[in-house]
């Protein structure tokens, strides 16, 4: 008997999900960093929010960027490094020996990086209520396709990184840690767009996070509402992303079949 | 007796290296067939390509008589690998692990087949013991359950008692021989150890350069090159 697709995609899901249970590398991935990230950079924000002349709601977009960033480069790392945890137990040749199919081998993985990225959401944005006051459900129903847009953003990255571990093994492993924050300075997290030199502005332009992050903040200082215009951008240009990375994967397995590299990612 | 592998003109060719180079083979029902040779012979890549990992420059690999390329997840689902240079998720415990693959497979009654399989292999005590804390050789095991989960009709086995003390290598070997002889599945083996190929298989392929030089079971060779076992003609092959 065949198992169905979805049972395949749940299986694999939970082979990642057992890991949590004993693993407390893994559980620092979910939750210590975020929480380090949110603690440090919370107190900053008070700090520079008490200072004369500071902006209002500085906090407020402080710690919503963060929270906001923090999504993006998760969802990206759901997926990555997932992978990579494959690639370092030598199991890669038993999943793609197995019957299932890169396809849902991928889809399995942005569901895992769905399931991860709702628990350390969930305690990030209790830990900013309770330390902060801040409270993440102030931007409105606008939060929904920003947090959208910014899943996948990180998905189109990290279905890109994973291809290229695959295709260049483990000196491309460094990606999975760092290609995410390549898009930082250019998606305007923690500044608005304007303040970069004309020729970062444009190719912030084509960063949906850029969008994402101008959005919050328009939400932000305007008091509420859905920034139309930037989810637009945003969402055109996820569509084109997720759409070239799902081409990529797809030519770059390939292409890792044709030249034999499947049996030596992790060498 | 069936074909159950068909492997026709196969050719894999790396940057104009010919690492496999036009091989035709079968494997029939209920068969072990060997696959020896020296270092760079091409076993691993054939392997491969039969377990559609690598894609064949040219050449056919029909397996239950579909086509690897358009069938891909049909025979998969039918076929299981094992290899003592592979593991398994460390952090996972033994049964979380079989468990995993239990329904990647799609087996009916995972829990028991689990058990029964952990049974035969002498590792039940193991079941809750992360894969990380077990032996190499335990690993090994391990990753022998997970091979015969789905009951495959065809089994390739990649050096599976390299990690083996002699104890377990030997139980290992009667296990798959009486696993063969029971369910009348095919296995494809490849393996280092003469003595073993000699005890295993049913025939043997040597290949060298990445071409077949030699076929046949390993009475047949070993009458017709004069070698006292298969290790001799081994020897004497591989430096003509």
């Amino acid at each position: 008997m065949m198992a169905s697709k979805g049972a395949r995609i749940l299986a694999y899901t939970v082979r990642h999900l057992y890991l949590y249970k004993r693993s407390l590398p893994r559980l620092m991935e979910v939750f210590y960093w975020p929480i380090l990230d949110l603690v440090v950079w919370g107190f900053v924000s008070i700090y520079l929010s008490r200072q004369e002349g500071s902006l209002p709601d500085f906090i407020t977009f402080f710690l919503g960027a963060l929270i906001l960033w923090d999504i993006l480069f998760r969802s990206q790392q759901g997926i990555s490094v997932s992978f990579l945890e494959d690639v370092w137990s030598r199991n890669l040749l038993n999943i793609f020996v197995s019957p299932l199919s890169p396809a849902e081998y991928i889809t399995s993985l942005l569901f895992l990086s769905i399931v991860k990225l709702l628990l350390t959401s969930a305690v990030m944005v209790t830990l900013a209520w309770l330390l902060y006051s801040f409270n993440i459900f102030i931007l409105g129903f606008a939060l929904i396709p920003l947090v959208v847009n910014l899943i996948v953003m990180g998905w189109s990255i990290g279905i890109i990184t994973t291809a290229l571990i695959m295709r260049y093994g483990q000196e491309a492993e460094v990606l999975a840690w760092g290609i995410a924050l390549l898009f930082q300075p250019v998606s305007a997290v923690f500044y608005p767009v304007e303040v970069l030199p004309g020729w970062v502005r444009s190719i912030a332009l084509f960063v949906p996070s850029s969008h994402v992050f101008e959005g919050m903040r328009e939400v932000v200082a305007g008091g509420g509402g859905v920034p139309i215009s930037n989810i637009v951008w945003a969402a055109s240009l996820n569509c084109a992303y997720i759409t070239v990375s799902i081409i990529f994967f797809w030519w770059n397995f390939k292409v890792v079949k044709r030249k034999g590299l499947l049996a030596k990612v992790g060498e | 007796m069936d074909a159950i592998v068909e492997v026709r003109g196969l050719t894999k060719l790396f940057n104009g290296f010919r690492a496999v180079e036009d091989i035709s083979f079968d494997c029939r029902k209920g068969e072990i067939l060997g696959l020896i040779g020296p270092n760079g012979a091409g076993k691993t890549t054939t392997l491969q390509m039969l377990l559609g990992l690598t894609t064949p420059t040219s050449g056919v690999i029909r397996i239950f008589g579909l086509d690897m390329d358009a069938h891909r997840q049909q025979i998969l689902s039918r076929v299981n690998f094992s290899s003592s240079y592979i593991s398994l998720p460390f952090s996972l415990t033994v049964r979380e692990n079989l468990m995993v693959f239990a329904r990647l497979y799609g087996v009916a009654a995972p829990k028991k087949r689990i058990e029964e399989l952990l049974a035969i292999f002498e590792i039940g005590a193991l079941k809750d013991t992360p894969v990380r804390r077990l032996s190499s050789g335990q690993v090994t095991r391990v990753c022998l359950c997970k091979a015969l989960l789905n009951a495959p009709e065809v089994l390739f086995l990649d050096e599976p008692t390299a990690s083996l003390d002699p104890d377990i290598a030997d139980k290992t070997r009667k296990l798959l021989k009486k696993i063969k002889d029971e369910q009348s599945i095919s296995i494809l083996y490849t393996s280092h150890n003469m003595k073993e190929m000699e005890e295993m298989c049913d025939r043997v392929i040597f290949m060298d350069k990445g071409r077949v030089i030699e076929t046949g079971s390993p009475d047949e060779i070993k009458r017709k090159y004069g070698g006292a076992d298969l290790e001799d003609v081994f020897i004497m092959l591989a430096r003509s």
